[in-house]
């Protein structure tokens, strides 16, 4: 058994919209370098989840532990220094599409370095050529076709070498094929840079090909969480219905 | 009869929160606008939007209000054979009211709209949500500029509405009213006094501040996708017109 390091933790996190429940006394750990899939139901939480954890949202009550430091408590000043720790893939790729790609990439660098002009071109045109997508930084976002977004995205989440990068649902809404080079993006990205990934999904193929650890969030907290094989033997019939993505089961979706 | 008061009640509520949001996002602002790092560029962006970019609108609207006000009080002054005052009529209703009013409100549906569809998109496409991300405030990086450059370029507008709506009165007065030319410019001079000019365009600085604002809160704070950007849109010229013609008295009585 070698020694793990925790870079983030979350205690009892309490969260809810009006009368709508999200998150109900959630305890998880996520650990330094690895890849952690956290799945779940649509509309389960997740994305809320995400965004706790880089501060875009506040729990009603719980901690939360970036590498140590609690950050409920922190006002926007404090939350933006631990903000650049972090990269983040949203779902339809954010980008902003008044700038072209490299405008895009080299935003985080813009606004938080003091590089010359020349070594910012050089970084968006490495961080370019590592997401397989070499001399298009002068394209606009709406030229992109969606896994191409996905990827420019990543580009800039990776920009200001981050430790931890959050991706929202990388592989949703993309083709096969498509999903498996994210996948693959995902796993290179990881081993080169040795950051910590948490990944939000339901595509339980992707999942099982990436994750070093996997967390399942139902109802409000996590019922489960371990690597790939142990949740693959796990005798939970949550789990075990999301895994075979089945309608019947102890989960009702309708 | 208990339904139609807790109708009421809820109206009211929702009402004051939202000019409770509406003052805090100001606030926010204006504590951000002080804060370094100062985004020239990002401003300069911003007033050639609202500012250079609405000067066509601005004549049209400066040269056609100045003659249709010079071919109305013609009328009247005409049953007393007091033609010559209808220079100082547009002179004067341009300058304190109609100039900075009018400007105001085409700037408000060619800005603030445009400024409420851009924020509102940003919100619903998660950019916003990118910019806290990258530890980029969204409210100095997006809402400050624009409400710089409203303020600053609402007053400039408004110079411009003035000076046009004056000529196209000349141009109805002297050249198909047959009013004396020389005359009609005397008039002006005598009773035109630079304060109507400057309580005017102080009223346009308030103008600016708010059809900026109001456009990047609507905008900012958009939900539910493509519909709720388009409602966001149209609340945005809405409220802010109806504020600009409500302030636009109450300014009027405390400066007059």
């Amino acid at each position: 058994m070698h020694y793990v390091l925790t870079m983030i933790r979350l205690i009892d996190i309490y969260k809810s919209f009006g009368n709508n429940v999200v998150l109900n006394g959630l305890n998880l750990t996520i650990e330094k370098g690895k890849v952690t899939v956290i799945i779940g139901l649509s509309g389960g939480g997740k994305s809320v989840l995400l965004k706790h954890i880089i501060g875009l949202i506040r729990p009603d009550a719980g901690a939360i532990k970036i590498d140590g430091q609690d950050i409920t408590g922190f006002n926007d000043r404090q939350l933006n220094r631990i903000r650049k720790k972090f990269g983040m893939l949203f779902q339809e790729a954010a980008l902003f599409d008044s700038m072209t790609v490299g405008q895009n990439i080299a935003f985080p660098l813009v606004e938080h370095t003091t590089m010359k002009n020349s070594e910012i071109l050089k970084i968006v045109r490495e961080k370019l050529s590592q997401v397989g997508l070499s001399g298009i930084e002068n394209k606009m976002p709406s030229e992109l076709s969606g896994g191409m977004k996905k990827r420019v995205g990543l580009a800039r989440a990776i920009a200001l070498e981050p430790e931890i990068i959050l991706f929202d649902e990388p592989t949703t809404g993309l083709d096969p094929i498509m999903s498996d080079i994210i996948g693959t993006l995902i796993v290179d990205i990881q081993s080169k840079l040795n950051v910590t990934c948490i990944v939000i999904s339901h595509d339980i193929h992707g999942t099982l090909r990436i994750a070093q650890k996997i967390a399942m969030l139902h109802n409000g907290v996590i019922i489960e969480s371990g690597t790939p094989e142990e949740i693959k033997k796990s005798s939970n019939p949550i789990l075990k219905q999301f895994i075979e993505g089945k309608a019947e089961g102890p989960m009702r979706v309708l | 009869m208990f339904s139609m008061i807790s109708y009421l009640g809820r109206y009211t509520i929702g009402i004051v929160r939202e000019m409770g949001r509406i003052f805090i996002l100001l606030m926010q602002a204006l504590v951000w606008m002080m804060l370094p790092p100062y985004r020239f560029k990002a401003i300069i962006k911003q007033m050639e939007f609202v500012g250079v970019k609405s000067i066509f609108v601005v004549i049209l609207t400066g040269v056609f209000t100045g003659g249709v006000l010079a071919l109305q009080s013609h009328q009247g002054f005409k049953l007393f054979g007091a033609e010559t005052l209808v220079g100082s009529i547009v002179a004067l209703s341009m300058t304190r009211e109609l100039g900075p009013v009018l400007t105001a409100l085409m700037v408000n549906g060619r800005a603030g709209s445009a400024m409420a569809a851009e924020l509102g998109t940003m919100r619903v496409t998660e950019q916003i949500d990118a910019l806290y991300v990258m530890a980029t405030n969204p409210i100095k990086y997006l809402i400050v500029p624009r409400i710089i450059a409203g303020v600053i370029m609402l007053p400039v507008l408004t110079i411009v509405s003035d000076f046009f709506g004056i000529i196209g009165g000349y141009f109805v007065g002297v050249f198909l009213l047959n009013i004396n030319s020389g005359m009609f410019i005397a008039n002006i001079l005598q009773y035109l006094e630079l304060e109507d000019i400057f309580h005017g365009l102080t009223k346009s600085i308030f103008f600016g501040l708010i059809l900026t604002h109001i456009g990047c809160y609507k905008g900012f704070y958009t939900e539910g996708g493509a519909e709720g950007v388009g409602k966001a849109t149209t609340e945005a010229v809405v409220i802010s017109s109806v504020l600009i013609l409500i302030s636009d008295y109450i300014l009027t009585c405390i400066m007059f």
